[in-house]
């Protein structure tokens, strides 16, 4: 499970370069494996993203008395052939960052750049296509297929749309491919979603992602339904399918470890905002945000024998209700480096020299969870 | 990486021999057909199947089935104040007030209390589902003028509206189909309405949305399709309903005039100044509404069952 990967050049972002012209990963030619390696051009830029939910009153003559704001304040760059982590507790507003990227939801404010051009602007054929590049798995394997519809009909369901991908003719042998590359039985298309297991399910969901070939996946927490042998086995799916296609993820999810063993890099969210951000090495081994450095030290280990090494943190009190979010910094309710500086002034998501950038007024690199055999 | 391909080819394989060994009709099985397996496995489903097909094939063979004229009054000579034939030879179940045997009355008297409760039941599902659709489908203001309306509806008593619609439209039996009809109307519409905004939230849903499709494409082909089961669950309970409502709007006296096709309501309502002298006449065509209501209701609440997802092994 464990293999080391090298991550090269991951820290600097560079958005200067234009992007060549992507190779479209196809079953039968599979794109240059090896995408481990130096990481391409920046294909999804999300700037101060915000989603903010109303909250009304009354029934003829509705009238808003307050926000919920799931989402406030993102940052976040995926680039080509990368996965990005993104963890926190429920509740923090993972799920709608992901929804918002696959264009389900639109931003209340800030941005979201795929290949330079502004998704909230896109319409007609360039939402298209954008849908096309930019697919979804969802978490739930359970309510995400119509269960209704045959498996092969679910699957090629999206080239009724993108007809361009699949020619007509050759629709029941793409979709058998699909399902073998997932490792389904090719000839189980003609059955309904209830006569399969949970992680069968997950695979059909990535097959149905994968037939319009994109560019990028939003997984939206997709092992977190799933047993832990069948996560395994579903996350060393999602990184060959990602070594063959060249595919980059969004990779949401609350369990720390999944995380880390899949992403290159990772950014922590609390509330609504990224509070910590960098590669998984720096993020893991040197966490420097509080929040960060809670949340590794509630992750079990392993090991016996580092058991007795782990500083474990317990946060007081209860997560802030988004509908009024403290001022200042978000976490500061919770904080044991809480100042009055931290209430007056939202610290930015800078490097205050620990590294990697931090939204913490005090940051300070401390190692929590012994890293060791990883 | 190539070993966990060779694996992962190995475990195909394996898949694949088995896949041979499943037989023919486990290749697909949709919801629809298992739930009609698990109906067929269902006592009270069969018992419900049994007593609604025996009323629908009594119903339809009626003339055939009557022993006698339904409208020939045999034996009025024998009739006296204080006194009504009971059971003998050729009326098994005796005769009503006016002489005419009760058994063919009461057989010719289903066709009209099913042809009621089947006509106002489907013409109020058609009219609720459309209402139903066109709230859950567009939601936003769409909605909310169309929930509003179907509360108006649904904040009048029902037995109280359909008399005022009876009244209103003059008395024949379409009239009476209409007013049971828009007693139904609401709790389709709302019905429909909740199990379609449950779907059109749903992660599939979103997951059509996330490829592209049309908006008219995933009402129809995903959420619609989806929220049906509550709506024709309602339906079959809604017969049985729709038949008490008929029963209850003859027995004021707001049914079908036409004197020549005895109804199960009229007969009960007719038979209430005889109650001391011969109480048959009453309990005979309560017992049929009792059992046909009985029957859609054991049909319809199996068929709840045999759709809930809940009880889906």
């Amino acid at each position: 499970m464990s293999e080391p990967r090298e991550h090269g050049a991951t820290a600097a972002s560079s958005l200067s370069k234009p992007a060549p012209t992507p190779v479209a990963p196809t079953l039968e030619e599979p794109a240059a494996s090896g995408a481990r390696g130096p990481l391409g051009d920046t294909l999804l830029e999300v700037r101060g993203l915000q989603k903010h939910f109303p909250l009304t009153q009354g029934i003829v003559f509705k009238r808003t008395i307050g926000h919920v704001r799931a989402v406030d304040g993102v940052d976040l760059t995926l680039r080509r052939g990368e996965t990005v982590g993104l963890v926190g507790e429920s509740g923090c507003g993972k799920s709608t960052v992901s929804k918002l990227i696959v264009a389900l939801e639109r931003p209340t404010a800030g941005s979201i750049l795929y290949k330079g051009k502004d998704v909230a602007r896109m319409g007609g054929r360039a939402l298209k296509e954008y849908r096309r590049e930019v697919q979804i798995i969802f978490q739930d394997p359970y309510a995400s297929l119509n269960p209704r519809m045959t498996v092969g009909d679910i699957v090629a369901e999206g080239w009724a749309v993108h007809d361009d991908v699949a020619p007509k003719k050759g629709r029941l042998k793409r979709t058998q491919e699909l399902l073998d590359r997932v490792g389904l039985n090719p000839d189980y298309v003609n059955r309904y979603p209830h006569q399969f297991s949970g992680g069968q399910r997950q695979r059909i969901g990535i097959a149905r992602a994968l037939a319009l070939q994109p560019e990028v996946i939003v997984c939206d927490e997709p092992v977190s339904a799933l047993d832990v042998s069948v996560q395994a086995q579903v996350v060393n799916l999602l990184e060959d399918l990602q070594d063959e296609f060249g595919l980059s993820y969004l990779f949401i999810a609350h369990d720390l470890s999944v995380v880390r063993h899949i992403s290159d890099r990772v950014a922590v969210m609390y509330l609504g905002s990224i509070v910590e951000e960098g590669t998984d090495e720096q993020v893991y081994a040197s966490p420097s945000h509080p929040y960060t450095q809670a949340l590794l030290s509630s992750v079990p280990l392993h090991e016996p024998h580092l058991r007795g090494q782990k500083d474990r943190i317990l946060l007081q009190g209860d997560v802030p209700s988004p509908a009024d979010p403290p001022s200042g910094c978000r976490f500061r309710t919770r904080c044991w480096k809480a100042q009055d500086v931290c209430a007056t002034e939202a610290p930015a998501l800078v490097d205050r020299g620990q590294g990697h950038p931090s939204a913490c007024h005090f940051a300070e690199a401390r190692m929590v969870v012994p890293v060791d055999a990883e | 990486m190539t070993a966990m391909g060779d694996l992962k080819r190995r475990r195909i394989d394996e898949l694949a021999a088995r896949a041979g060994q499943v037989p023919e009709g486990e290749g697909g099985l949709s919801l629809t057909r298992s739930a009609f397996r698990r109906l067929r496995r269902n006592p009270v489903a069969i018992t419900g199947a049994v007593i609604v097909v025996v009323f629908l094939l009594v119903a339809a063979f009626a003339p055939l089935l009557a022993p006698k004229d339904p409208l020939t009054q045999y034996l009025l000579s024998e009739i006296r104040p204080g006194s009504i034939p009971g059971s003998r030879e050729g009326f098994p179940l005796g005769v009503d007030n006016l002489g005419r045997d009760l058994l063919s009355r009461l057989i010719v008297g289903s066709r009209q209390s099913l042809l009621i409760g089947v006509v106002s039941t489907l013409l109020g599902a058609a009219v609720g589902m459309a209402l139903g659709v066109l709230a859950g489908a567009f939601g936003g203001w769409v909605d909310s003028v169309v929930m509003r309306f179907v509360d108006i509806l649904l904040s009048l008593p029902s037995l109280l509206m359909a008399i005022s619609i009876s009244v209103l439209l003059g008395q024949n039996q379409w009239a009476l189909m209409i007013a049971i009809a828009v007693t139904q109307v609401p709790v389709f519409a709302r019905l429909l309405r909740g199990s379609m905004l449950a779907q059109r939230g749903s992660d599939y849903a979103l997951a059509a949305r996330a490829l592209g499709i049309r908006r008219s494409r995933i009402v129809f082909g995903h959420v619609l399709p989806n929220s049906l089961s509550p709506v024709i669950v309602q339906a079959t309970l809604s017969l049985a309903t729709a038949i008490i409502e008929a029963a209850a709007l003859s027995f004021l006296g707001l049914g079908d005039p036409d004197l020549a096709r005895p109804e199960w309501g009229a007969m009960l309502s007719n038979a209430q100044a005889f109650l001391s002298i011969r109480p048959e006449l009453a309990i005979y065509p309560a017992l049929c509404i009792i059992v046909v209501a009985l029957g859609f209701t054991l049909l319809g609440e199996s068929l709840r069952e045999a759709l809930d997802p809940k009880f889906r092994r």
